[in-house]
């Protein structure tokens, strides 16, 4: 039963996922490949690399403020009432029953 | 003309040795002692004592019981936890190593930097190390063996990973001392011969690693950590200010190697960097770092949920305050034209050049600083690996916490005098190249084992099977392209450095997830295995 908050929340969940792909993807600028131009006694290349460390620092403490937590499947009160199909976990599948046989 | 970066042995010994060479400075004569010598030695013994004393107060709060020697009872706050962390990750890599290569091809490495250690780890410590905090708390874990073990029902799993963790870990923890050894030549002219400084170095460190545990070496990293900074951002002032500025600097690199100011180097000159080597290295150093045993067992440590958090989000800042100022002087030390030698490091010579004796004695302090807070670290995680992982479970079942913290402050020393052994051999005259290699290729090595456990903390369908396919399957891999020659077949190259151009070590990291995965699919779980153990439940 996807309410509009649960797609809301996956949806975030999938805009989070894009925003690391960039800050990976984007570490290196690829685009200055062979770029040697000069700024204030530095390479360019490099100063993208110093902002680009500061934006990182900045999306993750914004991620550790809204979204911490969300792909580990904690076990909220709703997290377990589901089947734990959340994107990172996956599906349980047959070792759902599984797991419940070794009741220790 | 072949890519002088591009072999897997050098893209991985560039971040272990340092770049000294074994057996050269050793030989060294002995020289004259002066008081420049002198003075060296006391810049060096202050820092020393003041590692000691620290690991001293530590141990007067740290009990005689396992978990609180090897995870200070999982109390850890942020700053020292983020500075434990960072100061276990550098090695003589950031003082000696890398500005070394930035001398000789260029600052690219500050890139590789940034996307290994500032990004793609710090992506890990959330979805690698957040997800280990939570389960360890959980169930007690200490090691990444134990945690495997558990779920898996395998005591066999368990020695499997603790054993080749092991494997690579001892002639890392070699490799720095040699380098450690050699840094003390190399300051005192040959004043201190190899040996001496090795041994000491070494003694030092398992003065504080058996008294004080993790508590010990936390606080001293905090300490190297903050020293390494302050050093290297003074080093630049001096060096930037005496060389007239940052646009003289790059002036004097455009006149004499222009090609360090492109990024990849230019295009004709045979450029060392290629996109392949920047990924290739950052990928697999990345993932490899998490596997270490002193960076893994970081995972278990934290006080509370914030302190990952904070330390999440610092992570970038620290990797450019710190490598950026260390690989530049590398760089501007070309531009400078400084000279030199066949075996010796750039950056002690930029700064005999540029700034006071006692300065350069400082950043040496400096550099041994980060060889000692990764070995001490990785001392006490490989004893807890020996001993809870393999003399525990296989020799002792029944011994108690304290006996087991008894036994884990023997095998810190007989951990470190062990490798010691080897490295005096090494550094003597060499005869170990094996285990040289084997420390070289470490990061590539523990990069096998992240993805199965990756997979097993997520995928509750993983098997036992499955992850003895994964991890024995790509250490196998791997193992056979360190270590057979390459042989052509039909025309194709196996077991050589690279496959489509892609390095070795990322298709044996493809390698452990098809097999993990693939073997885990096709497998079902033993009675024993209990994936609810990775299904972490509110409090």
């Amino acid at each position: 039963m996807a309410s509009s908050t649960e797609m809301a929340r996956t949806v975030r969940d999938y805009l989070w996922i894009l925003a690391f792909a960039v800050l990976i993807a984007f570490a290196v600028p690829w685009f200055l490949w062979r770029d040697a131009t000069v700024v204030a006694g530095l390479p360019v290349w490099l100063w993208w690399h110093v902002g680009w460390m500061a934006l990182a620092a900045l999306v993750f403490h914004a991620f550790t403020r809204s979204a911490w937590d969300r792909g580990m499947a904690i076990g909220t009160d709703r997290a377990a009432e589901s089947t734990g199909s959340t994107p990172a976990e996956g599906t349980p599948g047959p070792n759902a029953a599984d797991a419940e046989v070794h009741d220790d | 003309m072949t890519d002088p970066l591009a072999t897997s042995g050098t893209l991985l010994a560039a971040r272990t040795l340092a770049a000294v060479a074994p057996g050269s400075a050793a030989l060294a004569p002995l020289q004259a002692w002066t008081g420049e010598t002198t003075l060296q030695l006391a810049v060096v013994g202050v820092y020393l004592l003041a590692a000691l004393a620290l690991g001293l107060i530590a141990y007067r709060v740290t009990s005689r019981e396992a978990e609180d020697y090897y995870l200070a009872s999982r109390s850890l706050g942020t700053v020292v936890l983020l500075f434990t962390t960072f100061a276990t990750l550098l090695s003589a890599f950031t003082f000696f190593g890398g500005p070394n290569v930035a001398y000789s091809f260029g600052p690219e490495w500050i890139l590789v930097m940034g996307l290994m250690d500032g990004i793609l780890f710090a992506v890990l410590w959330y979805v690698l190390g957040y997800r280990q905090w939570l389960v360890g708390r959980q169930h007690g874990y200490v090691t990444l063996g134990e945690m495997l073990g558990d779920r898996f029902g395998s005591t066999t799993l368990r020695a499997v990973v603790a054993g080749v963790s092991i494997f690579w870990l001892f002639p890392y923890v070699m490799l720095q001392q040699v380098g450690a050894g050699q840094a003390l030549v190399g300051l005192t002219n040959g004043a201190v011969p190899y040996w001496a400084g090795a041994t000491l170095i070494t003694l030092f460190m398992i003065g504080y690693v058996v008294v004080a545990g993790l508590r010990g070496v936390a606080w001293t990293d905090t300490l190297q950590g903050l020293f390494m900074l302050l050093v290297t951002w003074a080093a630049v002032a001096w060096v930037v200010s005496a060389a007239g500025g940052l646009g003289a600097l790059s002036s004097a690199l455009a006149g004499t190697r222009p090609e360090f100011l492109a990024l990849g180097g230019a295009p004709a000159a045979g450029a060392p960097y290629s996109v392949q080597y920047v990924i290739a290295t950052a990928v697999t150093i990345a993932f490899g770092v998490t596997m270490f045993p002193q960076i893994n067992q970081r995972f278990f440590v934290a006080r509370d949920a914030r302190v990952l958090k904070r330390s999440f989000a610092l992570w970038p800042v620290l990797v450019v305050l710190l490598f950026v100022p260390a690989f530049l002087l590398g760089t501007w030390a070309a531009g400078l034209g400084i000279e030199v030698p066949q075996g010796s490091n750039v950056l002690p010579l930029l700064l005999n050049e540029y700034t006071p004796v006692w300065f350069a004695a400082l950043v040496i302090a400096g550099a041994l600083a980060a060889m000692m807070s990764s070995s001490d670290s990785m001392l006490l995680s490989g004893s807890s690996y020996l001993t809870r992982d393999l003399y525990r479970p296989l020799v002792e079942p029944d011994a108690s916490d304290d006996r087991e913290g008894w036994v884990a402050r023997v095998g810190v020393a007989v951990f470190a005098l062990g490798s010691l052994a080897a490295a005096l051999l090494q550094g003597g005259g060499g005869g170990l190249d094996v285990l040289v290699t084997i420390g070289d290729t470490a990061f590539g090595g523990y990069a096998q084992l992240a993805l199965p456990v990756l997979v097993a903390l997520y995928w509750a369908r993983t098997t036992r099977t499955g992850m003895f396919a994964g991890v024995l399957g790509s250490q196998a891999f791997y193992l056979a392209h360190v270590f057979v020659p390459e042989v052509t077949v039909a025309g194709v190259t196996l077991l050589g450095d690279a496959y489509l151009t892609w390095d070795f070590a990322l298709w044996g990291m493809l390698l452990s997830l098809v097999l993990t995965v693939g073997v885990s699919a096709l497998t079902s779980a033993a009675p024993e295995e209990d994936a609810r153990t990775f299904t972490v439940g509110a409090d």
